[in-house]
This record gives structure tokens, sequence and C-alpha cells, in this order.
């Protein structure tokens, strides 16, 4: 992955991935050479109020995938509230096609552990928390001890750099649970209660982690916050687009030549990064196969086509063509996929991560995956799928938090580009697709060897 | 559903009012009032689940759903918002399943998938009828099954599993609104129950080191919005529609919970909570919920029974009956009487009325435990015709009180709804301490904090709290005065003392339901009805004007305790007990001694017992299900309430009396009582009324220390070479007799153990036998923190006949050694 994303265009704009091909890229050296930690003492001088503000004028916007202002969220802090104040990393990377963050946090975790650092700086906080994905094990290991090489450096602890600022850090792994990406559900979590979503009001920014001001930030975000402080919002604010700026990753998968992290300005399109990533995959005789359908950020964000190869991928851009930024993860399918299949295992993924806490959610993705398997199989009438538009219709916009939401997507959409498709099944008695095609040994003869 | 009042009954100033329009309906509520219960002012019944007044918002269950085109800013919620989260907001616009599309449409998905899952077993299943998931799928919902004509399968589960012995659960029921389990921990503070697991596969769980051991249990099945929890006791014996229901009053405690009877063809199938706002909210005790088969054991009593020439009971007619007794009494000389504490106020009146009137004697005392003459004084100065008509202190007042002080009480065991309501306050700021021993687990769940005093020096503790200015006890402060506080001398009156000296206010919790009213009946030998002194020349003219007798006897008479010793002795040669355990009476072997030395018994009772086997006339009784009466709360509020069954045979003891009386008068013996019925002594009560002559003065000082037997000091038991000071209370499920018939209520009781301290256990061991003056036990040993050191505690009837019969007396010293030793 590191080979391909350290690829350097002109297009692209690496600064997160910038080290990434470095010799041990995730050691304190070889952070250090590349200037990191040196943001520190600018912030310092510069005071909190100032961090909040080139943040804010950074036109840095979350980049979990809702695209809230980061800066925004932070000034959110009551700071006359007497409670201490947190901030929480979202490092929970869980959704299907996302892989930004745990590649981030793998090769250069220093770039991760320095934006939280200014970052708790500028909201007044002396202790921060890094909740990982409990599965990543080697993530949560590699991120701890750059923790310890943060310490035991004088980046961390009491009285940083003889500012007089003290900050602890502790690295929390998850324990399993697509939820606990929720922010309030990963609040939970770190509780040390089952990850379920809260009751919001009180948000976090007042009543959040123990009760008191937390702001809950994506690890991408946190770590675009040094390069920010070092060259300035102005020099990030130049990139991007009108209402997206900065630059930030997207994680190409699937029938690309070559898949991996490329990070660019916002506003970029899938036709300029399939360029970059080698165009779809090539069959074994040299042609291409073509593009059928692809997320633009995640399972959660409604498909799109090849008809929308030069949206900008950007806040803005992707919302008009009827879906959403999310994660920036780009799964791409040639039209060896059958959708319904793509579709159905998504569902299952919901169904298997809902927390169980609303009913939309817990029994609408239970009923979802009834109905898709049973189309899949071809049994079923057409009525069926209006009827799957029907649950996801009682399930969107009617469910606690924004899970439920997420497993109508994939659904309706594909029902709307692919309607016919879904009905072939119907038409053919079963997948009309041979689901070897889409594998990456397609082209080779698998067999038990006797 | 009223305007919301404040905690001085006065309705909330108009200016915090919200005005909103709810399907074009303009309602004003006051504010942070949730949409759901707008909707409800104005007639509008949104369907819910999750949704449960006292319980907090949760917002899971999601069928609550309206459409909100104005938020009261201008602009509309995109997306349809759950009432029961939405707090009003001045100007908002709601439109429910009534008026808007998109809510009825949103909720009648949600139904249709809380449906999926969802087995179609109503036909047996103890909600059906009365299910809010039945009735609402009706109102909204479809009438046909998409998830079954498109091939659903649901999720199923093996049925039921123990939650506890009384409480299953039937998890495919489960809509998972977290009510139970929500109730738990909010509510009760025993929050042993869970949600575990995730998506449809999310149930409600056990903590498999920490059995679901709630005195509270029962209300998470009342509160069930499905057939999810049952209870043992109930499941499968009736269909709601089948059930005639009565609205009654708890008698297992002073509380005097609001409870509705559910019954068929004469007999009670279950009990379920009232709803109060004022005493019990919508909270009972797993006592008052299931304890009911006491009324029909085998042992009941039909019909009166007269000793024959041969010694044995024969049954006989009531006339019979009734002579019998009159002779017998007539001819035993004088007559002691021992009413207990289990009746109504009408029945007590008619006791005190008895005694005084057909007996010509003040030998007449409720009290059936451990007593003192401090105490009647204490009844006389402190606590009769107090109520909340005169200020007296209320559950409302708990919840309002700043700091609330236990003397001598655990409300957790002795009165269920006011632990319920101080943990609610308690949880809003208000402050609770506890004088005992050790900290409970109540108090815990209280967050209260422990004043440490050994069983015995009470007194000298309470009078400390005054000048220990971080407990801060002022006009805001109330005291709660358990009964257990008459065992300690000085104690009663050091707590009358605090509360003159701080200004704060004080209440005498009993346990027994018809402790308070046989107070205000007169049932104690210093005390006429209405509070009248004995003593007082006026106060008998008073009540022997209304009763139409010449004069009443002038000298105090003797307590319980005095009645059994002149029994013995043979000064008195007749009793009349009513429901009198002699184990629980302050030494069970006098009582008992007492009623074989009697020359005459005469027992009114439920159930055969102890006393109905010495003695010579057995009266049955009625239970409290076949009479009309009133219960007397521990705050002083009557708690009137009419019959569940009318059973001719079955006898109130006013009647009882009544007969006997009769049948003395004839023998030119006293008079006749003048009433025959519960309306007939409710009127005589009202004729009567209240003394309105000077109280008896309270004691001036706490009784000086030299009172306490022991000598202890500081709140610390002396370290005697004779073993430790026994402390000891009654918990709230144990072997009471009017807990038979359920054995599954009485295996979620906990389990006995003696609490000792830590020093201690580690010589003891982890079982202890403790010996006292009137035997040993052995039990499981547990540490206690913060016992009080030199004290060992024991639960006063969970074992053998209890620790008074079987143990020692409480305050007194018990050797502890280990069982092993």
């Amino acid at each position: 992955m590191t080979e391909t994303s350290a690829r350097t265009t002109d297009t692209l704009t690496p600064v997160l991935t910038a080290g990434w091909a470095d010799e041990r890229s995730w050691t304190l050296d070889a952070y250090a050479r590349r200037g990191g930690y040196e943001a520190l003492d600018k912030a310092f001088a510069m005071g909190p109020d100032a961090v909040i503000g080139a943040v804010k004028d950074s036109g840095l916007r979350g980049r979990g995938g809702a695209g809230f202002p980061t800066g925004m969220k932070w000034s959110f802090i009551p700071q006359d509230n007497p409670n201490p104040k947190y901030l929480v990393v979202n490092a929970d990377e869980s959704e299907p096609g996302t892989c930004k963050d745990i590649p981030l946090m793998m090769a250069s975790p220093h770039t991760l552990v320095e934006g939280v650092i200014l970052s708790s700086f500028a909201i007044r906080a002396h202790t921060a928390f890094i909740y990982i994905r409990g599965e990543v094990l080697h993530v949560i290991r590699r991120v701890q001890a750059a923790v310890a090489e943060a310490y035991a450096a004088g980046h961390l602890g009491r009285d940083i750099h003889g500012s007089g600022y003290d900050l602890d850090v502790v690295v929390h792994a998850g324990a399993g649970a697509y939820i606990c990406g929720e922010e309030t559900a990963l609040l939970e979590g770190l509780e040390g209660r089952r990850g379920q979503p809260r009751l919001r009001p009180p948000f976090p920014a007042v009543a959040g982690l123990y009760a008191s001001p937390t702001v809950i930030n994506n690890v991408e975000s946190i770590s675009s916050v040094p390069s920010i402080i070092a060259h300035g919002a102005e020099w990030f604010s130049s990139m991007g687009t009108e209402k997206s700026k900065g630059f930030g990753i997207f994680s190409l998968s699937g029938h690309v030549q070559r898949p991996g992290q490329y990070e660019a300005p916002l506003g970029i399109t899938l036709r300029e990064l399939i360029d970059l990533a080698g165009g779809i995959r090539q069959k074994s005789d040299g042609q291409r196969h073509e593009l059928k359908f692809w997320t633009p950020g995640g399972s959660s964000t409604p498909l799109l086509t090849a008809e929308h190869l030069d949206v900008p991928l950007d806040f803005e851009g992707v919302g008009a063509a009827g879906s959403m930024l999310g994660t920036r993860a780009l799964q791409i399918f040639d039209e060896t996929v059958c959708v319904v299949r793509a579709v159905l295992r998504w569902t299952e993924f919901y169904k298997h991560e809902s927390c169980g806490k609303c009913t939309p959610c817990r029994e609408g993705t239970w009923w979802l995956v009834q109905t898709l398997a049973r189309l899949e199989k071809g049994q079923g009438s057409e009525a069926d799928l209006d009827l799957l538009l029907d649950q996801c219709d009682n399930i969107l916009g009617r469910s606690f938090c924004a899970l439920g939401d997420g497993a109508t997507s994939p659904i309706s959409s594909s029902i709307k580009y692919f309607r016919e498709e879904y009905l072939a099944h119907l038409t053919h008695g079963g997948c009309p697709f041979d689901p070897a095609a889409s594998t990456a040994w397609s082209d080779r003869t698998v067999g038990a060897t006797a | 559903m009223t305007l919301q009042q404040d905690r001085t009954g006065q309705e909330v100033d108009r200016t915090d009012l919200v005005s909103l329009t709810i399907d074009g309906v303009q309602v004003s509520v006051p504010k942070d009032t949730l949409v759901i219960r707008a909707a409800e002012q104005v007639g509008i019944q949104v369907p819910r689940f999750c949704d449960h007044p006292l319980l907090a918002p949760v917002g899971a269950c999601r069928q609550c759903l309206v459409d909100v085109p104005d938020a009261g800013n201008g602009r509309g919620f995109p997306k349809p918002q759950a009432s029961c989260t939405l707090p009003v907001a001045e100007g908002m616009v709601v439109n429910t399943q009534a008026t808007s599309e998109v809510a009825d449409k949103a909720q009648q998905g949600v139904m249709e998938f809380l449906l999926i899952n969802h087995p179609l077993d109503c036909p047996v299943c103890d909600k059906g009828g009365e299910c809010p998931l039945q009735n609402q799928a009706m109102s909204n919902g479809r009438g046909e099954s998409r998830f079954a004509a498109s091939g659903g399968v649901k999720r199923t589960y093996p049925k039921p599993i123990n939650i506890s012995a009384q409480v299953l659960l039937d998890r495919e029921r489960c809509v998972l609104c977290a009510r139970c389990t929500r109730f738990s921990e909010q509510i009760a503070g025993d929050p042993f129950i869970a949600l575990i697991e995730r998506g449809a596969l999310q149930q409600v769980g056990i903590y498999e080191k920490e059995p679901f051991e709630s005195y509270f249990s029962g209300n998470t099945i009342q509160i069930c919005p499905v057939g999810a929890l049952t209870s043992a006791e109930y499941r499968f014996r009736s269909r709601p529609f089948d059930l005639v229901s009565t609205p009654a009053v708890a008698e297992h405690d002073a509380c005097g919970s609001a409870i509705r009877v559910d019954h068929r063809r004469g007999k009670v199938m279950r009990r379920l909570a009232g709803n109060d706002p004022e005493v019990n909210e919508e909270w009972i005790t797993d006592k008052d919920r299931f304890a009911f088969h006491y009324a029909r054991q085998a042992d009941r009593l039909t019909y009166p029974q007269v000793r024959d020439t041969d010694g044995s009971l024969r049954p006989a007619s009531w006339p019979e009956a009734f002579a019998v007794a009159a002779r017998g009494l007539a001819e035993a000389g004088a007559v002691g009487v021992l009413p207990g504490g289990r009746l109504t106020a009408e029945d007590a009146y008619a006791y005190s009325v008895f005694a005084r009137v057909a007996l010509g004697t003040n030998d007449v005392d409720f009290r059936a435990r451990p007593l003192s003459a401090e105490e009647a004084d204490f009844l006389a100065s402190e606590v009769v015709l107090t109520g909340p008509w005169a200020g007296a202190v209320t559950y409302a007042d708990l919840e309002a009180a700043r700091t609330v002080v236990l003397l001598g009480l655990e409300p957790e065991d002795e009165a269920g709804a006011i632990f319920l309501r101080l943990r609610k306050a308690s949880g809003r700021g208000t402050r609770v301490l506890s004088v005992a021993p050790f900290s409970s687990r109540g108090l815990r769940k209280m967050a209260g904090v422990l004043v440490p005093a050994a069983p015995g020096t009470e007194a000298e503790v309470i009078a400390s709290l005054a000048e220990r200015s971080e407990h801060g006890l002022d006009t805001d402060t109330v005291l709660l005065v358990g009964e257990r506080l008459a065992t300690s001398p000085g104690a009663l009156t050091a707590a009358a003392a605090l509360a003159r000296r701080t200004g704060a206010r004080l209440a005498w919790v009993p346990r027994r339901a018809g402790d308070r009213g046989a107070v205000e009946a007169g049932c104690l030998p210093t005390l006429l009805p209405g509070g009248r002194p004995v003593a007082d020349a006026g106060a008998r003219v008073d009540a022997a004007t209304t009763w139409g007798v010449d004069s009443l006897p002038e000298a105090p008479g003797r307590d319980a305790d005095q009645i059994v010793a002149a029994l013995v002795s043979g000064e008195l040669g007749g009793v009349v007990v009513g429901g009198v355990d002699p184990d629980d009476t302050a030494d069970p072997a006098a009582t008992r001694a007492a009623l074989r030395a009697a020359r005459f018994v005469v027992a009114l009772e439920l159930r055969e017992t102890d006393v109905t086997r010495e003695a010579d006339v057995v009266l049955p009784v009625a239970p409290v299900s076949d009479k009309a009466g009133t219960f007397i709360t521990w705050e002083g509020r009557p708690r009137p309430f009419d019959p569940v069954f009318t059973h001719p045979g079955s006898l109130p003891d006013l009647r009882v009396l009544a007969g006997i009386a009769e049948e003395l008068a004839a023998l030119g013996r006293g008079r006749p009582l003048g009433f025959r019925t519960v309306d007939d002594v409710r009127a005589r009560m009202a004729e009567l009324g209240g003394w309105d002559g000077e109280r008896p003065a309270p004691s001036a000082d706490p009784a000086p220390t030299s009172l306490a037997p022991t000598g202890h000091r500081d709140g610390q038991a002396s370290a005697g070479t004779d073993g430790m000071v026994l402390a000891t209370w009654k918990q709230m499920l144990d072997r009471g007799s009017m807990q038979d018939g359920d054995d599954a209520l009485r295996a979620t009781a906990r389990m006995p153990v003696a609490r000792v301290t830590a020093a201690t256990y580690d010589v003891v061991g982890p079982t202890v036998t403790l010996t006292g003056d009137r035997g040993s036990v052995t039990l499981p040993a547990e540490i206690t923190d913060d016992l009080v050191d030199g004290v060992v505690w024991v639960p006063a009837n969970s074992f053998g006949d209890g620790v008074l019969a079987g143990l020692a007396s409480p305050g007194s010293r018990v050797s502890v050694k280990g069982a092993g030793a």
C-alpha cells in the first residue's frame, strides 16, 4: 500500500502520507527528521484561542464522514464549565471500505500524537483519549509505542516543551463493535459500558465523557492540525474547493489496478483517481473491465455509477449527486460484480453490527437481510423491491442514530440504478452472475488438487 | 393528568408555561414537558413502549414518532421526532399520527418492525388482553403481516428463563424497550439485569455472579409493555378479561401503598401497584405484590371454636362462641387486651372501646414487639393526631427535604415506599444520614452517610447530632424515627429533643400497617381514641360521653409486657388477643407462659397459631380483602379501602368484639359497644374526633446515659468479655407468616448472614455460631466494613423461630464463635 500511496504526481498533495515510505516511518526519529513536533512550540506561542482560530480559518471539516467544521466544534466547548475538558480521537475505523486511519496510524502515528497535543492545547484539555478499533491490535501497539516515545521525548506529560502545558494521552482499545464509531456510543464504551448511542442533548461538547465537555474528532482531522499550524491556515485553505478546503486521503479499493491511499485536494474526481490507480483492473487478455458502481465514502453512502466519474469529490459535489462524501472510501466494482450480492453482504454487516437499541435498525436490518437473501436466490416477486424500498423508508430517519440510515443507503441506491438487475435474478431463478468472475483469481483456474 | 404541582401543592407559576400546537389544538404546559405528555393533555395518545413517566427518557423504541413542521424557531425537523424525548418549545407545531401521514406511516413502520420478531402467542400470553403491544398494534399497525407474507423467519429462543425465582423472561416476546432495566437501575437501584448482546439478539440478561435480588422486582413485570416478564406466581393463572379489579391498600407495612387487587370467582389472582403520586407513585414492594396467599392457607380459620370439656377445641356457632367468650372473660377476673399491629383503624378502635367499655380496663396495648414506656410517652406527645392536614411530614416532604436522618429505621426492609422515595430524592440532592450500626445496602443505594451507633447508644449519638455542624441539621431536615428506637433507652426522647433544638421535622415510621391507626384509636394503656390522655379527666369525660358510660378507668393501664407479666403472676386472669405472634414479642417465652397461665384466652385470628392453640375461644376474623377499613400511613394519612369480597361469614374484628361485648353486657359486665359495622365505627370515630386539649408534655431532656444498661460511649460498643452487642431488624422478605404460600417470593429473600467486622471475621471464620440467653444459631458470616466494633448483626426473622425466641433480646450480648471451633 505504501508503495502506491507514496507515489507523487501533480494532482496528489501528500501531507499526511508524505513520510509513509520513509525508513521506519513510524518512529519518532523518522517523524522528527521531517520536522515533527515542531508545530508544538509555535502553537504554545500562539495560545489556545489562536490555534482554534487557525483551524477555523483553515476551513478544515471533519474527516470522519460528516464534515462538521472542526474549529467550530472546538469553539463549542464551554470554557466556564468547571469540569475537565477532554479530547477523544475516534480511531474506531470500521466502515466497510474505509481504510485511511488505520494505515495512517500504522505508518505515521506521531502525526496523530502531535495533532492530539495541538488540539488538546487548543480546547484546554489535559487528558486525551485515542479510541482505537479493538480488532487492529497491531495499530494499537504502534500508537501505544508512539505515545510512549512522545512521553519519553517530553512531548507529552508535565510541562511540555517548558510551556507549562500538561497533557496525558490514553490509548484505549475498543472491543469490536461498529457502533462505537458513533461518537456517543464510543463515549459509552470509553466509560466502560456497552456501546450504544446516547440521547442528545446534551451534546458531547457540553456533557460528553464523564459528563464533561468533550471534543470527539476523527484521526485524519486531528492529524491534519499539525500541518495547519506549521504551514498556516491559508496554505491549507488554498487547497480543495470553496466549501471543502484542504486535502484528504482517498482510499481506493476493489477493481483498480493499484488500490491504495491517494492523498489529494478535496474536489478531485474519481476519473482522476482511477487514472492514478492505474485504471480499472485488466483482464488476462489485457482488456480492461468496466466500472459498474462505486461507493464514494464507504458502504453507508449511496452507490454511484460510471455516470458520476466526474463528480467533484467534495462534500457539496457528492451531496449534489445524491450521495455523501463520507470517509472517501472509494470501493470500485466492475461489471463482473452482482450488485444484489454486494448489497446483501453489506446488509448482513449492518444486521450484525446493529447495536439493538432502537427498533427500526434492529428489526429492520434483520428483515432486510431476509428479503435480500430471497431475492438473490431468485425467490419472491417484483413487489419485494417495493417492500425493500418501503422498509428502507421506515428505517431512514426513524432510527436512533445514523447506523440505520447507512444500512438503507446501498439498498435504495442500488435499486435506483440497478432495478433491472434485481429483476433479472427473479427471471433467471437465481443470480445470473458468476461469483468467481469478480474475484482476484478470476483469470486463473482454481480447483481442488488431489 | 393535571398541571404539575410543586412541592407545596401550588400550581406552577404561569410564566413558566410554554404554548404549542398539537394537531391544530393549542396547549400550554410547563416548560421542559415532553411532547408526548403535552399531547396527552389535549387527549391525543401517541403510541409508545419505552416511554414511562417515572423513568428517564431513552428514545429507544421509536414508536412515538411525530412530525414537527415547526420546532418553535420557524424551522421544522426534516425527520419525524421521538415525542418521548423532545421537550416542548414556544410556538412549536406538532402533528401526530392523527393529522400527519408522515407520523402515521413512521409509527406503522416501527410497529411492523416490532412485530416481525414477536411471537404470535397472544392466546397463551399472560399479557394478552391488557397488552400495550397488542392494543397499539391494533390502533397503529397493519392487519396483515408483510413479514410472514414475504417468508420471513422469526428469531426464537427457548422460553422462559428465570431472571429470579419469581421473575420469568420470555426473550422472544421482548421488544427491548429497557423499561425493566431502567427501573432496576434508576428506581430500585438493583441493577442486576441489563441488556446484553446486540442487534436483534439483544436481550435482557442477568449478571451471573449477582442474582436479581430485589425487593421491587415485580414492578418490572407490571411496566413491561409486552408479556416478556411474568411472575412464577401469576403465570398462566388467568386472563385479564376474566378478572375483576378492586382498588385497595397494601397491608404489609406502614406505607399505605395503593394497590389493585385482581380477583376471579372470589379468589385473589394477583395484585398490582396502584397509581398514587402522593404516596407510592406507581411502585410497590414485592411483598405488597405477591404476598397475599396467606389468606387462603390450609390453616385458615373458618368457623368459631370453643374449648370442650375434654380440652380440645370444637366447632361452635357464632352465638355460642360469643356467649362462651363473654362468660369466660367475665369469670376470669381482670382481663388484658393485646390487639396486635395489623388492624385497620376501625378494628383498632373497636379493641380500644372494648377494653374500656366492655372490660373496664386500660390494659390494652397494640405493640406486639419490644416496647418501652418511653415509647408510649413519645407516641402521645409527638405522634398521635399529626397528619398531612396538620403539616406533618409527607412523602413529598421527603423529596423536598435537604437532609433526611434515619434514626433506627431501615427503609428498604421496613418501609419500601419510603425507600424508593428517598432514593429518588437522594438522586436530586437530598442527603440521607442514618444512625445505625452499619451502612446497609439500602443506605448505600441512597448514597447515604452512616452515623455509627451500636444498639443502646442511639440516645447519645442522636443527642450529639445537633452539635455536629457538618450534618447541618435545620428546619429543612426530616427525622424519620423507626420503631426499633423503642428498645434503646432515651433514644426516642433524644430524637424529639433534637427536633425541637434544630427545628427539624419528625415522623415515626412503624413497621406494621395497623400500628399508626392503633395509636390514633387509643390501643395504648395511656391513650384513649383521638389522642386523649387517660390521665386527663376531661379527656375521659369526652370519651365516656360518646360511649354512653358514666366513667372510664382512671389509672393508666398495663403495657403489653406488663400484661404478660400480670397474666403470669395471676393479677390478670383473662386476655383477648388479636393478631399477635408470641415470637414477635419482647420475651416470647414469657408470652407463651402467660397464655398458658391465663385462666381464659380469647383469640381473634385469621389462621391457626400458637395463640389459637392455647385459646379457650377462637374467633375467626376477616382478612383485609373481606372487609372495609382504613390504614393510617406513617405520615398520619388515612387510607380507606372497600372490601374486595363479600363473605357473610367473614367478620371483621370489630363485629366479633361487638358480639362479645353484647354478651358481656347481658351478664351485667360493661355495655354494648354501640356499633356492629365498619360504617358504624367510622361514624363513631368521626363523632368523637381528635383531642383538642393539651397534649402530654414531652420529656424535657434526653434520658441520662445511665439508662443505657451496657454503658456504651460514642456509639461504640465496649469490648465486653461477655460477647458482642446484638443488632437486628426484620428484612422485608423473611419467615413472616403473611408471606406464606408463595415459595417463589420467599426464594427471593436475602440469604440470612451474620454481619461481623473484618477483625471478627479473621477470628471466627466464614461460619459463626451466635449464642445468647435464649438459644444459639449458626450462620454464614459476612464482613461488613463499617460495622461498629463489638457489634454483630443478624436478620430478626430469617431463621428458626427468629432472634427474639431463639437467640437473645436485641441490644443484649451474644457470644460469637467460629462454627468449627
